[in-house]
């Protein structure tokens, strides 16, 4: 292993936290989008969760309906947090910002990946609101600090997944305008081509298999499998691991060659 | 000892079936403060962005501070500093987080990080809005930390668009004064494209005018001023004389809107 590779290594590494940083930094002076955020969540279980679960419809097995679903939306606030991500890259390519960071030395993967990473953690507040209301309508979570370490980087991995996809997606459509549209386009067919509110087992076979193409699919199990207790994965944690880093690490190197293209 | 920092050869960029900037070539000499004037459309911007990196050419080649913008970039964004026409600060930062941030991307020493921060703000005159949000900043300030921003790894050549677009007269010189000063103490080459003839008049050593994506006209003020022939001739006949009295056609909508953007946000 030359000492160059290592070099480009940790400078990639250190980059990509850099980026990370001055992005939550920003946070820092801002806090009232933290809070916005929270009502979704609570709008999903406790109006049509609640109302879903006593009509008795959803066959979840062995796990009450707002258990199965808690886990579901998690997964789904986290994407709706992430999926606008993108609208952020374009406003610092309309002012200068994006040229200012590609005319300086930092690898494009590297700042891709750290405004991505940001949007991760950036959405552990939605983890806090979701496990808040949840143990208020008396869903049986799992405390084990092993559950909750799964449970922590899933919600990271899953964001930054869905952030880059939205950053790939600004560097094609570019305006805001069109990227509200395609955003919109896209989050209820992920949303709904996945296990997140209902199983796939009640689903017709070319949805079922949609939903195994959807990495929204594998986030939800692995959400599942880690925060309930008692609750069995469909795919094994490993399987879905792989899916979450195999796709983002597909989206960084797409969103590392397109995103030079703001700079134009 | 004349040495050329920025080396131009034949550059030229196409877009589609129009060509913004055909076969230029000139050369920018260490120390000095390079003026790109032309109408809108003249091919300037584009220049630019291909010496910084951010377009490639579609045919030609350009050294800056030795290195290729074609097969070097990384080194080629190493030497250069770049000042965006548009806002390049972020307003949801203080003053010295913008700095920090671009410390640590250039790989400044830890050590010499703080340092080289307090010096850039002392230079710009910001050491007491350091803490502030850049939001808050007024239009000069801003343009003012942008230099800072952009200086902060003391680059070989700073290229800058339009460096004093919507600032009001005051706010125009005090950025002067920090340009020339980048020179005097670093030997900063200064590589810019501006709108304001006073300002090419009274600063830039050499000044090239681009017409159509050409080099219309290239040497000192005095030399322009003999080229148009016998009598006295102000600046703004020369530019009219090369880069023609017609209406401009170029600029694009984004690039017009840019521009009217960052006269509202610094003005």
């Amino acid at each position: 292993m030359s000492s160059t590779f290592i070099h480009t290594l940790t400078s990639f590494v250190f980059k990509t936290f850099v980026i990370t940083e001055f992005e939550l930094r920003k946070l820092r002076h801002d806090f009232t989008e933290l809070i916005t955020r929270a009502l979704q969540p609570a709008l999903w279980l406790l109006i049509f969760g609640q109302v879903f679960a006593r009509s008795g419809m959803m066959h979840t097995g062995n796990i009450p309906y707002l258990d199965f679903i808690a886990p579901g939306i998690l997964a789904q606030s986290v994407l709706f947090v992430a999926i606008f991500y993108g609208i952020n890259v374009i406003w610092e390519r309309d002012l200068g910002i994006v040229q200012k960071f590609l005319v300086s030395p930092t690898p494009r993967s590297a700042l891709v990946l750290g405004k991505g990473f940001s949007a991760g953690i950036r959405t552990l507040s939605q983890l806090v609101v979701v496990y808040g209301l949840s143990m208020l309508l008396g869903v049986k979570l799992n405390w084990s600090p092993l559950a909750l370490v799964n449970v922590l980087a899933i919600v990271i991995l899953a964001a930054t997944l869905f952030s880059t996809f939205s950053l790939v997606i600004a560097c094609i459509v570019k305006t805001r305008e069109r990227f509200m549209g395609v955003g919109q386009v896209l989050t209820m067919p992920l949303f709904f081509a996945s296990n997140a509110i209902y199983p796939t087992t009640i689903m017709p076979a070319w949805l079922k298999v949609i939903s195994h193409l959807n990495p929204l699919t594998y986030v939800v199990d692995a959400l599942r499998t880690s925060m309930l207790a008692g609750s069995a994965s469909s795919f094994g944690l490993g399987l879905d691991y792989a899916v979450i880093l195999v796709t983002t690490v597909i989206l960084v190197l797409i969103g590392a060659r397109l995103y030079p293209q703001l700079g134009v | 000892m004349i040495s050329p920092v920025v080396e131009i050869e034949s550059l030229t960029r196409r877009f589609g079936a129009f060509t913004a900037v055909d076969s230029l070539t000139l050369v920018a000499n260490a120390g000095e403060v390079f003026g790109l004037l032309g109408s809108n459309g003249a091919g300037k911007s584009t220049t630019i962005k291909m010496l910084t990196t951010l377009l490639p050419p579609s045919s030609g080649e350009a050294r800056v501070g030795g290195f290729s913008i074609t097969t070097q970039p990384v080194e080629v964004r190493r030497a250069i500093g770049y000042v965006p026409q548009a806002v390049s600060v972020d307003g949801s930062l203080t003053g010295y987080e913008n700095l920090l941030i671009f410390a640590k991307l250039y790989d400044i020493p830890h050590r010499e990080q703080e340092e080289r921060i307090r010096e850039q703000l002392e230079f710009v005159g910001l050491t007491a809005d350091a803490g502030r949000l850049v939001g808050q900043y007024s239009g000069g300030m801003v343009r003012r930390l942008e230099i800072a921003q952009a200086t902060l790894h003391r680059p070989r050549v700073l290229f800058l668009d339009e460096p004093t677009v919507g600032l009001d007269p005051i706010a125009r010189d005090a950025v002067w004064k920090h340009l020339v000063d980048l020179r005097t103490n670093y030997g900063t080459t200064l590589f810019l494209t501006t709108h304001y003839l006073e300002d090419a008049e009274s600063h830039c050593d050499r000044i090239a005018i681009m017409h159509m994506g050409k080099l219309a006209a290239l040497g000192t003020l005095k030399e322009l001023k003999a080229s148009l022939g016998a009598g006295s001739h102000t600046l703004d006949e020369v530019f009219v004389h090369y880069a023609g009295t017609t209406l401009d056609s170029g600029g694009s909508f984004r690039d017009v809107s840019a521009e009217r953007t960052t006269e509202q946000r610094l003005g």
